[in-house]
C-alpha cells in the first residue's frame, strides 16, 4: 500500500500555561512511501519522529495536512478503522495472556462480515507465529520470554491481521546489542516476506542505514532529507545530516575557501573550482584520510587505535571543531607513529562542504 | 555488637510496650475470658472452664438477629459498593475537565464523623407525626407512598443502613481504584486501539485484568469491614440497637461489654471470637476463589 | 468503506458517551453533597421555623444563628469539642514519637532477634481490634482509669500498619547516606532526626493526618471508656446531645452541633486535599 503524506502538520498546546505559543512536533511534513517499502524515521530525541508515526496510526489527529492509504484520505479516521499494525517500544504485550492469546486478540475484535471462525482465527495466529519463529512458545505469558522473544510476538500481534501499513516505534531500542543485530535481519526478512510498507523509527543511524529502503532524517519537527541510505550518506543536504550519519561521525572542521581553492588552517587541501570565497564548515568522513608523507593535510598525532580490519588514528588539528579528529585507515597501510606528526592527502568524494552560516551544503566537485 | 544490640530493642521498647500491653496480652486474653464460665467481672471469680459462653452465645436471639443483620448488610453492601466505585472510577478516568474537582467531592465522607452524618442521614430518612422527611418527599414526586425508614419496617431499615453503609465506604474504594486505574499502562489502550477493540472488550479483557489485584483487595478489605459494621448503624438508629432489630456483631459484643445489658465479658470474648472466626473464613474463601482469577504481574 | 459515516458515528458515540458520564459523576456529586447541604440548611433554620414545615423546603429565607449559640450553651459542645482536640493532639503525638523509633529500629538498625521481632510484628497487623478492645476495657477499668484521659490515650496510641508504611519508607533511604554519616562519626539518633526524618516527612506527614481523622471520628473507644460527659469526644458528645440533649428534640440545633464537629475536619481535609488522598492511596494499596 502506498502512503501519501500531503503537508503534515501537527502543533501541541504548550506546557507551559503562561506561554501561547504551540509547539510544533510536525511541520509541513510531504512525503510519498512506495507501496512494498522499509522506510526509518530517524533522528535525535524530539525530531517529532514518533509524532509522525502516532498521526500515521491514528492515535494523534494532525493539526492540519492529509495523510492517504493508497487513494483513501484516512486523516480523519479513528486508529481502530485504519488497519495499521503498530508495534510499540515496550511491546505493549497483554501481561494477563499468553502468547497466543495475545496474537489472536485483534482477529477477535473483527466484527460483522469480517468475523472469522475460532479455526481460522488460530490458523492465522499460528501462521504469525511460525513467520517471527516463536511457534514454540504459544504458551507462555510474556513475562516469562526474553526480550527479543518479547518483540517477535508484538510483531506476530501486529501482522496476524494482514495490516495495510506496519509501524514500528523504536523497535530494536530495548534489546541488548547482539539481539539488535539479530532482529534487524529478521524485521527485514519479515518485511520482504510479507511486501507489507513499514515504517519504523529509530534514534540510531545504524540501524536505520542497515535495513530501510529510504530514510526520513527529521529535526525539530522538520524533514531534513529523504533518500536510499547510501545516497543520504555520501550526499547530505546539510551539515546536521552529516553529522547525525555515519559511525564513526564526522569529522567537522572549519575552513575557508579562497582563490577557488579549501584551506583547512592555512593548508590549501583541495581545489574547490566555481566556488566564492568565503568561511565554510568542512566534513570529512573518517574513510576520507589517506596517510601519505607529503598529504596536505598536516595533523598532531595523539594515539593510533588497531581494530582488526582497521586502524583508527587519532589527532588533532587546530581548525577541527571536535577535541579529536578520527581517521579510519585499513591496517596494512603503515602510520609513522615516531615523529608526533602525520600528514594525509584527503579523497575529494569524502570532503563535504557546508556554508558557515546556514550549514546547507555548498554545490561543488572537489578535487 | 553487643551495644548495637541493646540499642535497637532501645528504639523498639516503646513500641512494644504499647503492643505489648494493648494487643498482644489482650489477644491471649480473650481467648482465656471466652472459655472462663460464670466470670464476674466485680469479684473476676469463675466458675469452671468450657465452651458454655459459646453456646450461650449461638442461642442468644438478639445475637442471632444480629448476626442476620451483618450478613445481610455484608451480601448488600459489599458487591455493591465495589460495582459502584468501579462504575464511577472508569467514568473518572475517562473524563478531563473537572476530575479533580469531582474526586475531591467523592472523597469528603472520608474525612467526616460517622456519627455526625449519620445523625442528618436519620433526619433525612426519618418520618414523624411533624415532618415526612426528605426523602419520603423525594419519594411523593415520584408518586410513591411514604416509608419511616427509621422506626418503621426492617427492610426499610436495612436499606437505610446498607445505603449509609455504602456513602462511608464508597471514598476508600473510588480512590483506590481511581489511581488503580491510572497506572495501567496507556500503550495497552492504544495497541487495543490500534486493533479497533470494542470499548466493552477492552474493559473486560484488558481494564479488568490489570485492576483485578486491586479489586480484590477491595473487595478482601471490603468484607472485613462490613463485618464489623457498628457505628454506622448506631449513627442512624440511636444506641439500643437490639430495641431496634438492627444490631450487628460487633454491637452485641459491646453490647455484652457494657451498656444496658452489659458486664459479660466472657460473653462478649465468645461473640467476639466468633466473629474473628467467620471473617477469617470468609477471607480465606476469598483468597482461594481469588487464585483462580486475579492476575499478578 | 464509507470512511464520512465512520467518523461521524464514532463523534456521535463520543459525545452521548460524554453526556451520560457527567451526568452519573454530578449525580453522585449531588449525593454525596447533599448531606452536607441539608445540615448546613437545617442548622441556620429557626427551630419554629423547622417544626412547622411538615413538607421539609429546600432553601430558608430568614437565615438564624441562634442554634449556633444554643449549641454551645444548652450542652457542652465546647466541652467536647476541647476534650476532642486534646485527645487527638496527645494520641497523635505520642503515635508519631513511638512509630518514627520503632521504623527506624526495624528498618536501619541492626541487632539479633530483629527479623524474628519483624515477622511476629508483621502477624500482628491481621489482629483485629473488635477483639482485644474487650481485655483493654477490663484492664482499663480495673487500673480504675476509666473516665481519664491516660484510659483514652493509651490503648489509642500504636498502629502497628503506621510503624510498617514508614519502616517501608526508611528502608527506601539508601544505606549509602548511612555509612557517610557513620564515617562522619553522626550518633544514630541524630542521624534519624538530621536525615531520616527530613527525608521521610511526606510520610510522616501522611500518618499523622490519617491519626488525626481517625482520632477526630473515634467512637467506640471513648463510648466505652467514658460515661462522664466531662470526658466525652465529639462522636461521643453527638450521640449524648441526639438522646437527651437540648431537653427536646431540637433538630436544628443538634445540625449546628454537627456542622461545628465536622467543620475542623473539612477544613483540613480543603487544605491538605491533595496530600490526604494521595496518602490514604498510598497506605491503602501497599497495606
Amino acid at each position: 500500500m502506498k502512503v501519501v503524506l500531503q503537508n503534515l502538520t501537527k502543533k501541541f498546546p504548550s506546557r507551559n500555561k503562561k506561554e501561547k505559543t504551540d509547539v510544533v512536533a510536525v511541520s509541513d511534513f510531504t512525503f510519498e512511501i512506495p507501496d512494498g517499502k522499509l522506510i526509518g524515521l530517524l533522528g535525535p530525541s524530539g525530531c517529532g519522529k514518533s509524532t509522525t508515526l502516532n498521526l500515521l496510526s491514528g492515535l494523534l489527529k494532525p493539526t492540519s495536512g492529509r495523510i492517504f492509504f493508497g487513494d483513501d484520505d484516512v486523516t480523519d479516521l479513528p486508529a481502530e478503522h485504519r488497519g495499521v499494525g503498530l508495534v510499540f517500544q515496550n511491546y505493549a504485550l497483554y501481561p494477563h495472556l499468553t502468547v497466543l492469546q495475545n496474537i489472536l486478540f485483534p482477529l477477535q475484535n473483527l466484527k460483522g462480515d469480517k468475523k472469522l471462525s475460532k479455526p481460522v482465527m488460530l490458523e492465522k495466529a499460528k501462521e504469525a507465529a511460525r513467520l517471527v519463529q516463536i511457534d514454540g512458545l504459544l504458551d507462555r505469558k510474556p513475562n516469562e520470554l526474553s526480550g527479543g522473544q518479547q518483540q517477535r510476538v508484538a510483531i506476530a500481534r501486529a501482522l496476524v491481521k494482514m495490516p495495510r501499513i506496519l509501524l514500528l516505534d523504536e523497535p530494536l531500542s530495548n534489546l541488548d546489542a547482539r539481539l539488535r543485530l539479530q532482529t534487524r535481519e529478521e524485521i527485514r526478512r519479515i518485511q520482504h516476506q510479507t511486501g507489507i510498507t513499514t515504517v519504523f523509527v529509530t534514534h540510531d543511524q545504524d540501524e536505520a542505514m542497515s535495513i530501510s529502503d529510504l530514510i526520513v532524517v527529521m529535526k525539530e519537527g522538520v524533514v531534513q532529507q529523504i533518500g536510499k541510505p547510501q545516497e543520504v550518506y555520501d550526499d547530505p543536504k546539510n551539515l546536521f545530516v552529516a553529522k547525525f550519519l555515519g559511525t564513526p561521525p564526522i569529522n567537522v572542521l572549519e575552513g575557508r575557501v579562497k582563490g577557488e581553492k579549501l584551506y583547512l588552517g592555512d593548508q590549501a587541501v583541495l581545489s574547490a573550482p566555481g566556488l566564492a570565497d568565503q568561511a565554510v564548515t568542512v566534513g570529512i568522513r573518517p574513510e576520507g584520510f589517506l596517510p601519505q608523507a607529503d598529504g596536505p593535510l598536516t595533523c598532531a598525532l595523539s594515539r593510533v587505535e588497531v581494530m582488526g580490519r582497521d586502524v583508527s588514528v587519532v589527532c588533532t588539528h587546530p581548525a577541527s571543531q571536535n577535541p579529536v579528529i578520527r581517521a579510519i585507515i585499513s591496517a596494512e597501510t603503515n602510520v609513522p607513529t615516531n615523529t608526533g606528526s602525520v600528514s594525509f592527502r584527503l579523497k575529494p568524494e569524502k570532503v563535504l562542504v557546508f556554508s558557515g552560516e546556514s550549514g546547507e551544503r555548498l554545490p561543488v566537485t572537489l578535487a | 555488637m553487643e551495644r548495637q544490640s541493646y540499642k535497637g530493642w532501645l528504639y523498639l521498647l516503646p513500641a512494644m510496650l504499647f503492643l505489648g500491653a494493648f494487643l498482644v496480652y489482650p489477644l491471649i486474653d480473650v481467648f482465656i475470658y471466652s472459655f472462663e464460665e460464670g466470670y464476674n467481672s466485680a469479684s473476676q471469680t469463675y466458675f469452671g472452664v468450657g465452651g458454655y459462653n459459646y453456646s450461650y452465645v449461638l442461642h442468644d436471639p438478639y445475637f442471632l438477629q444480629a448476626l442476620k443483620n451483618t450478613f445481610i448488610l455484608v451480601v448488600i453492601t459489599v458487591p455493591l459498593s465495589t460495582l459502584i466505585a468501579l462504575l464511577i472510577s472508569v467514568g473518572l478516568s475517562s473524563i478531563e475537565k473537572l476530575r479533580s474537582l469531582y474526586q475531591t467531592v467523592y472523597f469528603l465522607p472520608y474525612v467526616t464523623n460517622t456519627l455526625a452524618v449519620g445523625l442528618v442521614f436519620m433526619i433525612l430518612f426519618r418520618k414523624t407525626p411533624y415532618t415526612d422527611g426528605f426523602v419520603n418527599l423525594v419519594i411523593s414526586w415520584f408518586g410513591g407512598k411514604s416509608v419511616d425508614f427509621i422506626d418503621g419496617p426492617y427492610w426499610a431499615k436495612m436499606f437505610v443502613l446498607s445505603f449509609y453503609t455504602i456513602w462511608v465506604v464508597l471514598p476508600f474504594k473510588i480512590l483506590i481504584l481511581t489511581s488503580a486505574l491510572a497506572s495501567v499502562r496507556q500503550d495497552y489502550y492504544n495497541a487495543a486501539k490500534i486493533d479497533g477493540t470494542s470499548k466493552l472488550r477492552v474493559f473486560t479483557r484488558i481494564t479488568l485484568p490489570m485492576i483485578s489485584p486491586t479489586l480484590f483487595y477491595l473487595i478482601i478489605t471490603g468484607f472485613i469491614g462490613a463485618f464489623k459494621a457498628y457505628s454506622d448503624a448506631v449513627a442512624l438508629f440511636g444506641t439500643d440497637l437490639n430495641a431496634a432489630q438492627m444490631n450487628t456483631i460487633v454491637g452485641y459484643v459491646y453490647d455484652m461489654l457494657y451498656g444496658n445489658g452489659g458486664g459479660y465479658p466472657s460473653y462478649a470474648s465468645a461473640a467476639a471470637i466468633l466473629l474473628f472466626a467467620i471473617v477469617l473464613t470468609i477471607t480465606c474463601i476469598n483468597l482461594l476463589v481469588s487464585k483462580k482469577y486475579v492476575h499478578y504481574e | 468503506m464509507n470512511y464520512d459515516s465512520i467518523e461521524k458515528s464514532a463523534r456521535i458515540r463520543r459525545r452521548v458517551t460524554r453526556v451520560i458520564v457527567y451526568t452519573l459523576l454530578t449525580f453522585w456529586a449531588v449525593m454525596v453533597l447533599f448531606p452536607f447541604y441539608w445540615m448546613l440548611l437545617t442548622s441556620v433554620k429557626s427551630y419554629s421555623a423547622y417544626s412547622s414545615e411538615f413538607v421539609p423546603k429546600l432553601y430558608t429565607l430568614s437565615p438564624t444563628l441562634q442554634n449556633y449559640r444554643d449549641a454551645f450553651t444548652a450542652v457542652p459542645l465546647a466541652q467536647y469539642f476541647v476534650n476532642t482536640v486534646i485527645f487527638t493532639v496527645v494520641t497523635t503525638a505520642l503515635m508519631v514519637f513511638v512509630t518514627v523509633l520503632a521504623a527506624f529500629g526495624f528498618a536501619r538498625l541492626n541487632f539479633k532477634g530483629k527479623d524474628l521481632a519483624f515477622t511476629i510484628f508483621l502477624s500482628l497487623m491481621m489482629i483485629p481490634n473488635e477483639l482485644v478492645i474487650i481485655t483493654n476495657f477490663v484492664t482499663v477499668t480495673n487500673l480504675d482509669l476509666r473516665n481519664t484521659f491516660l484510659g483514652l490515650i493509651l490503648p489509642s496510641v500504636t498502629s502497628v500498619f503506621y510503624i510498617y508504611l514508614l519502616r517501608e519508607n526508611f528502608a527506601q533511604v539508601p544505606d549509602e547516606l548511612y555509612y557517610a554519616a557513620k564515617v562522619d562519626g553522626t550518633s544514630d539518633f541524630k542521624y534519624l532526626f538530621k536525615v531520616m526524618i527530613p527525608i521521610c516527612r511526606p510520610t510522616i506527614i501522611t500518618i499523622t493526618i490519617l491519626k488525626v481523622i481517625e482520632c477526630w471520628n473515634s467512637y467506640v473507644w471513648p463510648r466505652l471508656i467514658t460515661d462522664d460527659q466531662a470526658y466525652f469526644l465529639v462522636s461521643n458528645g453527638i450521640q449524648e446531645i441526639r438522646e437527651n440533649g437540648f431537653g427536646r428534640e431540637n433538630i436544628p440545633a443538634m445540625m449546628a452541633a454537627v456542622v461545628v464537629i465536622s467543620v475542623p475536619l473539612i477544613v483540613l481535609f480543603l487544605i491538605f486535599h491533595k496530600k490526604i488522598m494521595a496518602g490514604v492511596a498510598r497506605g491503602g494499596t501497599k497495606g
